[in-house]
């Protein structure tokens, strides 16, 4: 049923950050990956598509389909990037080309993956804007990054990962650069996607709002580790790690939230 | 409860500087060892040259052999000028690359911190000086000033200084806008104590490396200049001089090929140092730790221990 | 209530901030606040609402295009070339980097003590570094530590104890807490408003933050596309809000109840009528 499992990772920059780490991603399922800054939660979606530093050691395996994603490389990890399993990043102002046409890098890689012609790439780079309720996808097309705004920037990134129609979908804190009534879209917008398309999305946030929103299944992550996994409803309401209890006691809106320092 | 917070305590303004960690390079160490041997030289040079440099009484043209790396046109051993030209060279550009970082510092800084017309004025001064062709406007003014190794110097701080301008007043811009600056204004810090606390010690690492990397190039306009004639006169031992006296000699090659290697080595040096010291104050390469900005502690506990305290 | 027989700490009036463009950019629009002493009010609004601009205007980091601010009942005077005047260092900010709200090459204990000296040249209680450390949390072993040792709540405490140590009658933050880690962000929140409180000061807490605003904020005012839409007692906001901006804000968070409720998307005709719709002021 697993699309991807990784299976055991680790890895070690200078020093061991992500330890023995398991993790399955099943078609039409969000699996939300929570945890703070320097849980080692960033890492692991970059370890999936060969993202990280140079400097970088990772052990264990990460499968997809027959193949093993650690350690590819080249032309057969190219292959793989962007047409079976796509990323979208935390601030669309940065990982869109500034200097390119949305259009432009919409159908490139959809030209280079699928093979398509330009006028039918084209086509489709509409359909997809639409798809992502971008307005007036035509002239979308003709326009830069820095014409649009950050929703907007987000919606186009989520188009262009989703443009080869992708298998698996990482999306690292893909609407906490946002302001909250966007997001409601963005995540409507990722639920939307993931239903019609039984899409297999890792979603990595340390926002436990966006977790309950939208995730199925939550992994929660400290100092490298995965120190509780369950559904969504039970990880909420019947949390069986002490940290996952004070990190949901940590919240504003909990009854006793936050500490009185 | 000590009363120490009472106590207006005066802190050295302290220059923790990443020298150690930009050697640990191959390139920068080569930089650094090859620096300090030629400044070794450059000081020492008087005690243990084997023949007077001046001394005009050995066999002329003599090719490398008899002596280490032979004899000029008038009979002067090589060696013994080169390295004495070290002592000359070296210093000199030093106090050149001195002089225009201290003038191009303290007129960007000025430029920089308070603006308006200030600014207008300064810069339009720096865009005017920079307008000119470095070499040319040297040339003229050490010709107008007579031509001697000092005024060389006089000339190419001249034309020096504006690029330290530009560099000090980008980065005070830049400065003056961070939050810990807008902080201390509000506190009811007093623009000197701002530029001396806040301002000065965050500059001082970019505009060392700049220097370093400017050294080179005050070498080659020294020894460009006393190529020219306008320079070292002889019979001072100076790389450039030397070389350009050994035009009437094309065939023995070791009279200018030594002096040019000389100022190769040097000139080497300097960038590699300077490229590595710039790289270790860079947050985003490999060598640099980011100037204190990246936050060590890490803040993993926060939600166990909200009193935390500093990670060792 | 009690406020209204407070003084007011900050009284800014018909505040308006305006960029240079073609056209100009009304950041801010004609905007009111008072803050009184011992409460905190919250600025919410998203990005482009123009309440970052308010901040630095009312503290005098900003040029104001209208309008008048008064801080203690007198006009305050930008920050310019010269040393503010003391009488004027009891109005601080804390920023929302700690990174850069700190000087990465001095020992931290000596940026708290320049607020001290604050203090002590308006000759109020001067405070005792070690007991301002303690009060947010922190070792007063490290005062002689530089930032980069510290983590980002850490730092963000120290930027805290900086402004706190001027024992300031009126603190502005703005967000100061949205570069933190989501565990210590309530951590944070409350500290600032128990100190603020304890110091009988007056705090205005500019965030886009909702939950940590209904934990902290005694008065809440929305902001949006550079004008004030909606204020109020802070239950009146979440439970009587009348603005349909308030609504739409408040419908777009996510409640974190594991119950897999998609928060509400306005849509675009919906966006329309926020600028339309008349503010609720009173």
């Amino acid at each position: 049923m697993s699309i991807l499992t990784i299976d055991h990772l680790g890895i070690e920059i200078g020093h061991p950050l992500v330890h023995d780490l398991s993790l399955d991603l099943e078609p039409g399922r969000i699996q939300g990956l929570a945890g703070q800054s320097g849980s080692g939660k960033t890492l692991t979606s970059l370890a999936i598509l060969g993202l990280l530093p140079r400097t970088a050691r990772v052990s264990g395996s990460i499968h997809f389909g027959d193949r093993d994603l650690v350690g590819l490389t080249g032309r057969r990890l190219a292959d793989i990037r962007g047409r079976h399993i796509s990323m979208v990043f935390q601030d669309p102002s940065s990982s869109l080309h500034p200097q390119l046409t949305v259009g432009h890098q919409l159908t490139d890689h959809m030209r280079r993956h699928l093979g398509l012609g330009r006028r039918r790439a084209v086509e489709r780079a509409v359909e997809l804007l639409s798809q992502v309720k971008v307005p007036e996808p035509e002239r979308a097309l003709r326009r830069y990054p820095h014409q649009f705004s950050g929703g907007q920037r987000q919606r186009i990134a989520i188009a262009i990962a989703i443009a080869c129609e992708p298998e698996v979908l990482l999306a690292d804190e893909p609407t906490t650069a946002l302001d909250v009534t966007v997001q409601a879209g963005i995540l409507q917008l990722l639920r939307e996607l993931v239903d019609e398309r039984s899409l297999a999305v890792l979603l990595v946030t340390h926002d436990l709002g966006v977790m309950s929103a939208v995730a199925d299944d939550i992994a929660v992550m400290r100092a490298g580790r995965i120190v509780e996994r369950a559904d969504r409803h039970t990880l909420f309401h019947s949390p069986r790690s002490d940290y996952t209890r004070t990190l949901l006691e940590a919240l504003p809106g909990a009854r006793h939230g936050g500490s009185d320092a | 409860m000590s009363a120490t917070a009472h106590a207006p305590r005066r802190v050295p303004l302290r220059l923790r500087f990443r020298l150690p960690r930009a050697v640990r390079t191959p390139l920068g160490g080569i930089g650094l060892a090859v620096v300090l041997t030629w400044l070794v030289v450059a000081l020492t040079a008087r005690w243990w040259l084997p023949y007077d440099p001046l001394a005009q009484d050995l066999p002329r043209l003599q090719p490398p052999g008899a002596t280490l790396l032979g004899t000029d046109g008038t009979g002067r051993d090589l060696f013994s000028r080169l390295m004495a030209g070290a002592s000359v060279t070296i210093p000199l550009a030093l106090l050149l690359v001195a002089c225009s970082t201290v003038i191009g510092t303290v007129i960007g800084v000025a430029a920089g911190y308070f603006g308006g017309w200030a600014d207008e004025v300064l810069m339009r001064l720096t865009d005017l000086f920079m307008a000119f062709p470095t070499t040319i406007l040297a040339m003229v003014v050490a010709a107008s000033l007579g031509p001697s190794l000092y005024n060389a110097v006089i000339a190419a701080v001249v034309v020096s200084w504006p690029q330290y301008a530009r560099v000090t007043r980008s980065l005070v811009l830049s400065l003056r806008t961070r939050n810990f600056v807008v902080a201390a204004r509000l506190l009811g810090s007093s623009p000197v104590r701002i530029l001396a606390r806040d301002i000065a010690p965050n500059i001082i690492g970019p505009t060392i490396v700049l220097a370093t990397l400017d050294v080179g190039a005050a070498i080659l306009l020294l020894s460009g200049l006393s190529f020219l004639g306008l320079g070292a006169q002889p019979p001072t031992p100076e790389w450039g001089s030397m070389i350009s006296a050994a035009i009437e000699h094309f065939d023995a090659w070791w009279i200018g090929v030594f002096p040019g290697l000389a100022i190769l080595s040097v000139v080497m040096a300097f960038n590699f140092l300077g490229d590595a010291m710039r790289d270790s104050l860079d947050p985003t390469s490999a060598l640099g730790a980011g100037p204190d900005e990246r936050p060590t502690g890490r803040d993993a506990d926060a939600v166990a221990d909200p009193q935390e305290g500093p990670r060792p | 209530m009690p406020e209204t027989t407070r003084p007011a700490v900050l009284h800014a009036e018909d505040v308006s901030v305006v960029y240079p463009g073609r056209p100009p950019v009304v950041a801010v629009d004609g905007v009111s606040v008072t803050v009184h002493a011992g409460e905190t009010v919250a600025l919410v609004g998203e990005s482009g609402s123009g309440k970052s601009s308010l901040g630095r205007a009312l503290i005098g980091m900003e040029p104001v295009a209208g309008g008048t601010i008064e801080f203690d009942g007198r006009p305050v005077v930008p920050l310019g070339l010269r040393a503010r005047a003391a009488r004027d260092t009891a109005m601080q900010m804390v920023f929302q980097d700690p990174s850069t709200a700190l000087n990465p090459r001095r020992p931290v204990g000596d940026q708290v003590r320049d607020g001290i000296r604050a203090a002590a040249r308006r000759g109020v209680d001067v405070p005792d570094l070690p007991d301002l450390f303690g009060r947010v949390g922190l070792d007063p072993g490290s005062a002689g530590r530089r930032p980069r040792e510290f983590s980002g709540g850490q730092q963000q405490r120290l930027v805290i104890a900086r402004a706190l140590a001027a024992s300031p009658r009126l603190l502005i933050a703005d967000e100061p807490i949205s570069s933190l880690d989501a565990s210590t962000q309530s951590s944070v929140a409350d500290l600032m408003r128990r100190l603020v409180a304890e110091a009988g000061a007056g705090m205005l807490f500019i965030s886009h933050d909702l939950s940590v605003v209904r934990r902290i904020a005694d008065r809440v005012l929305v902001m949006y596309a550079g004008r004030i839409v909606e204020q109020g007692p802070t239950e009146q906001i979440w439970a009587a809000h009348r603005h349909p901006y308030t609504r739409a804000l408040l419908g777009a968070i996510p409640v974190p109840d594991g119950e897999g409720r998609l928060p509400r998307a306005p849509s675009e005709e919906e966006r329309a009528t926020w600028r339309e719709a008349a503010a609720f002021l009173d």
